[in-house]
């Protein structure tokens, strides 16, 4: 019943937050309604023992994409609050999210119907397996270092993209 | 003792089947000897939770009201003035009380002009994300709210969620104040959450274990004083990792000299400019709950958490043993938070751009150094002890 519960609240929230986001007219309260899915995804991972990811979850997406996003649209010309986005738009992806979803049920990719949540086994510490499976040389570690370097290619390309280009401003003397 | 776990009994721990008992801990566990065992499980949870929450929201009430009270002495006694007085008598305790009292009288204002959904949320979302963090410090042997095995990272990941609620503020003030002050705290809490974490690193290699609980255990060596800030053979790591996790905690509880989103010479008091009455002492407490919080993780990971020279002779007698545990952990937590009080009142704002370099190009690089070390130490360390 606990989890019953804990299930319901997890669900409703990212599932009412993610309408709110979409069908909302202020694209501001949208960004911020998705704060409540996240979360509420959050949650869901906790239930089926993935701490680590549930914890990730939150850090990374809440507290650091959903930050650049609010800080993006606050930087945005114009009043964010008075666009007006197409509510087709919401109601198509709702439809064609559950399609996809019928039809990976129908092919046998995605399963579901099949876990009770009453019956979900305890959670085991997940951090150290995750760790191990990173770096160990015959699981995970070519992928985990190809994707840091190409990280670090990113991070490189948007200095670059960003930085100051003195070659247009040198008129002065001083940039 | 076992640590009173609400979280993990309030998810996933849940009974397994109808059938086999519930498995409760701690707290709920207390409940249900109290209670008639006609209350189902899931009811149990829900006053445990009720429970843990009263108990926090007392004690960082109690926090937050001494705190102002500290800050006002120390901001009196660095500029040579004496602080609060006359309320209460001896060196005006009871200011604080006053204060809140005053608070909670005062008139509720709401802009006509605000976003009021946004407006009323953020004070609860700020506040909520920053009492939250409080369940999985440990206080004293059993005096723990849970044993979240990623304590650690539980702490930074909530409270990275309080900058969403300062957005929140100052966007619904329909300020452009306020919008400035959202808008530094974002860039500068985005920015110091990468020299925070990684500064955290150091003590995690060392203990093995993101757990707040096993890091204090790991320390109760040497009649109590075997700190990771004291141990020599990794000095070289412990003192500038706590450096480094210091300065990053004041950028991120937004402490002088990093207050620039409320920086009240330039943006009137920034994110909460249009907030009176009892929502601007969500706010007020939402930072002195912060501080206490970071300064509680570090207590924990460099100061030994409540262990002290001579404690465990007291180990006898269980109820003298939690108390003078919880008034080490507490007293240790407070000092740290008289540090960040004497920094704000001694060091001038820096500028944004300012802020931004530090994180940037120093303290970064700096953190990435101090964890390499770490590792390079503790692979030593293997290595020697085998």
């Amino acid at each position: 019943m606990a989890a019953l519960l804990s299930f319901i609240l997890f669900a409703g929230l990212s599932i009412g937050c993610a309408l709110l986001c979409l069908f909302h007219r202020s694209v501001v309260i949208s960004a911020f309604s998705l704060l409540g899915t996240l979360l509420g995804v959050a949650g869901l991972f906790l239930m089926l023992g993935a701490d680590f990811l549930a914890m990730t979850q939150v850090l990374i997406y809440a507290g650091g994409i959903l930050v650049l996003i609010l800080f993006g649209l606050m930087l945005t010309p114009g009043d964010p609050g008075e666009m007006q986005p197409l509510r087709i738009f919401g109601g198509l992806a709702i439809v064609g999210g559950g399609a996809v979803l019928f039809l990976m049920k129908m092919a046998g990719v995605a399963e579901w119907g099949s876990v009770e949540v009453e019956n979900l086994p305890a959670p085991q510490p997940t951090v150290d397996e995750i760790g191990l499976e990173l770096l160990r040389r015959d699981s995970y570690l070519l992928p985990f270092e190809l994707a840091s370097v190409i990280l670090l290619a990113a991070l490189v390309g948007a200095v670059f993209i960003a930085r100051r280009r003195f070659e247009y401003v040198d008129e002065g003397g001083k940039a | 003792m076992k640590p009173l776990t609400i979280i993990a009994s309030a998810l996933p721990e849940a009974p397994v089947s109808e059938a086999a008992a519930p498995q409760g801990n701690g707290l709920t566990e207390m409940l249900a000897g109290w209670l008639p065992e006609s209350v189902p499980f899931w009811g149990l949870t829900l006053m445990a939770s009720g429970l843990a929450f009263g108990v926090i929201m007392a004690f960082v009430s109690v926090v937050a009201m001494f705190s102002t009270w500290l800050e006002r002495k120390v901001a009196g006694h660095i500029q040579i003035r004496l602080g609060p007085m006359r309320v209460g008598g001896w060196h005006g305790w009871a200011q604080a009380i006053a204060d809140g009292v005053k608070l909670l009288i005062k008139e509720d204002i709401i802009l006509a002009s605000a976003d009021r959904p946004l407006f009323k949320l953020a004070p609860a979302l700020v506040l909520g994300t920053a009492i939250s963090t409080f369940v999985v410090l440990p206080f004293a042997p059993g005096v723990m709210i849970a044993d979240v095995h990623l304590g650690i990272f539980f702490v930074i990941a909530i409270s990275s969620v309080t900058t969403i609620g300062v957005i929140m503020a100052g966007w619904g003030s329909n300020n452009k104040w306020s919008v400035y002050g959202a808008m530094r705290e974002a860039a500068q809490v985005a920015s110091y959450e990468i020299p925070l974490g990684l500064s955290l690193m150091p003590p995690v290699i060392y203990y093995g274990s993101f757990s707040l609980l096993e890091a204090t255990q790991a320390q109760s060596g040497w009649f109590g004083m075997h700190w990771y800030i004291l141990d020599p053979s990794v000095m070289l790591v412990s003192v500038p990792s706590f450096v480094l996790f210091f300065v990053a905690t004041l950028a991120e509880t937004k402490r002088a000299p990093f207050d620039l989103p409320e920086s009240e010479s330039e943006l009137v008091a920034g994110f909460h400019t249009e907030y009176s009455g009892i929502r601007f002492s969500f706010f007020f407490m939402e930072e002195y709950a912060a501080m206490f919080v970071m300064s509680a993780i570090a207590t924990v990971l460099w100061f030994g958490g409540w262990n002290f020279l001579g404690l465990a002779a007291l180990e006898g007698i269980p109820v003298l043993y939690t108390t003078a545990c919880m008034l080490v952990f507490i007293v240790k937590s407070m000092l740290l938070v008289f540090v960040m009080m004497w920094v704000r009142w001694t060091l001038p704002r820096l500028r944004i751009d300012q802020v931004m370099i530090l994180g940037y190009k120093y303290l970064t690089p700096l953190c990435l150094i101090v964890v390499f070390a770490a590792s390079l130490l503790e692979y030593l360390r293997f290595v020697l002890s085998n």
